[in-house]
């Protein structure tokens, strides 16, 4: 009982404004959308170079991006966030300092991009080269035939083609970074975790808080699950039999 | 108008095979499975890279140049790019684009590659899928149809470029007996038209009756060659007699 008996109701506890801590809560949220769309932005796009990257080259090119995509899939995000947070504002300031450029400040959440992007590019390479490799043969042939550059063919036939195959893993992606920009608390920016974290802290009443946060959550994952179900079942309109869909 | 002439790789799958094809030209290739025709085919357009030999298409040669891997690679891609652009290629497994309707497949490259305005792509298009039968399924999906629909949906694909000549890869390999008929029908109608084509075929009745000229090939050699009449009829190689008394039977 006395997890619900302080002094502050519900609702107030809630709300927007001095009184409570809805509006703290609702930036933080905010804060944690906005770093996973452009951490999974980045990601996205380091992950199809890193695709085209691998499936075209053989040589140097192809082992750095091996290089690429164990390092990143192996490490600790929380550690990488810390190591580019702090190392990599030592490191640019060092070099700012040497061209004669005053000091600068990483930003927490330039930090927080950087690194999920890149950890998210790491992933993503693996998923859209896996998703690439099922596009049949024949529907490039049938490109190449026609006289299609190397380009169009890739933007007019292979990229769509792949998307259905690489829909379900990028989605799980898009998951993992909405829970993985919590990590960013760690370097002091205030998103949904840390904002509920200064919240209880306050006012003592973590229950509520953290279950609020937790729906709130909740609410971001089966929204982005009914628009990636939407999308895919949208891509697959040009295919056969029974496709399920969520 | 061209001339084609080539040999092939490590492996030797063709060991200099040639060809010429005038306008208005039907050349069937026949032979054994393995005996080197459709790799010969896919050379004439590039899907396979030959080793040795000359690739001339309407009076222009492809300008090529021996790489490492002793394979012949396009000097430029560009000039591939355009002859490629004048040859139309029918597959045996059909290949339409699985995310595009018909008609989208069908206008594709004539927007992207010709540059051809969009609604001229679509008339166009419209035509000639009334012509192979299939205008009421030109907003369906591909993986919807039938076999011979899907093959004639390609052969459309393919004359919606224009092109010089025309290249069967096996059409009717993939398809069930009963569908076989339709889509001979429409090459049929090609041939008659007075268009150039290049045929890859099990079909030997059909290759009989539509070519104007036939290539018998084994291992990798032209082992027979000359009018309809001299291969079916009296083959002078002791293969192409064998392979031909097989079908007679």
């Amino acid at each position: 009982m006395h997890l619900f008996a302080a002094a502050v109701p519900l609702w107030t506890l809630l709300s927007w404004g001095d009184q409570g801590y809805g509006d703290e809560l609702f930036w933080g949220a905010c804060h944690t959308l906005e770093i996973s769309i452009f951490g999974y932005a980045l990601g996205l796009g380091l992950g199809l170079l890193g695709a085209v990257g691998k499936l075209s080259s053989a040589g140097l090119l192809a082992k750095g991006l091996n290089g690429y995509t164990t390092l990143f899939r192996a490490l600790p995000e929380a550690i990488l966030i810390m190591l580019l947070y702090y190392a990599g504002t030592d490191a640019l300031n060092g070099l700012f300092a040497l061209v004669g450029i005053g000091a600068l400040q990483v930003s927490g959440m330039v930090a927080a991009i950087v690194v999920l992007g890149a950890v998210q590019g790491a992933y993503s390479t693996e998923v859209l080269r896996a998703a690439i490799m099922a596009v049949p043969k024949g529907q490039i042939e049938a490109a190449e035939a026609l006289g299609m550059t190397r380009f169009l063919r890739f933007r007019r036939i292979t990229l769509p083609a792949m998307l259905p195959n690489a829909l379900p893993g990028l989605a799980n992606l898009w998951l993992n970074i909405t829970k993985d920009s919590a990590l960013v608390s760690l370097v002091g920016f205030t998103e949904l975790a840390l904002a509920t974290q200064q919240a209880a802290g306050v006012s003592k009443r973590y229950f509520v808080l953290y279950v609020t946060a937790q729906a709130i959550y909740l609410a971001i994952s089966q929204t982005s699950i009914a628009g990636f179900g939407w999308a895919e079942r949208r891509l697959r309109r040009g295919q056969r039999g029974p496709v399920a869909v969520p | 108008m061209k001339d084609l002439h080539k040999s092939f790789g490590p492996l030797e799958v063709l060991k200099g095979v040639g060809l010429t094809a005038q306008n208005g030209d039907v050349v069937s290739l026949i032979g054994a499975s393995g005996s080197g025709k459709s790799t010969f085919l896919r050379c004439i357009n590039f899907l396979e890279r030959p080793s040795q030999g000359r690739i001339i298409v309407a009076g222009e040669e492809l300008l090529l140049q021996p790489r490492a891997d002793g394979n012949l690679h396009p000097v430029d891609e560009r000039q591939l790019e355009r002859i490629r652009a004048r040859l139309g290629m029918v597959f045996q497994s059909f290949n339409l684009w699985q995310h595009m309707t018909i008609l989208q497949n069908v206008i594709e490259a004539p927007v992207h590659v010709l540059k051809l305005p969009k609604a001229e792509a679509i008339a166009r298009a419209e035509a000639l899928l009334q012509k192979v039968g299939l205008y009421d399924k030109k907003d369906q999906y591909p993986a919807f149809l039938s076999g011979g629909q899907q093959q004639r949906a390609a052969i459309a694909r393919a004359l919606c470029m224009e092109p010089k000549v025309m290249l069967f890869d096996e059409p009717t390999s993939a398809l069930d007996p009963e569908l076989v008929g339709e889509v001979l029908k429409v090459i049929r109608d090609l041939a008659q038209e007075g268009r150039t084509m290049i045929l890859v075929t099990h079909e030997m009745k059909f290759a009989r009756d539509v070519s104007s000229h036939v290539i018998f090939l084994h291992q990798g050699r032209i082992e027979e060659e000359g009018t309809p009449a001299q291969v079916f009829a009296s083959p002078k190689s002791l293969r192409c007699k064998q392979f031909v008394a097989r079908l007679h039977s």
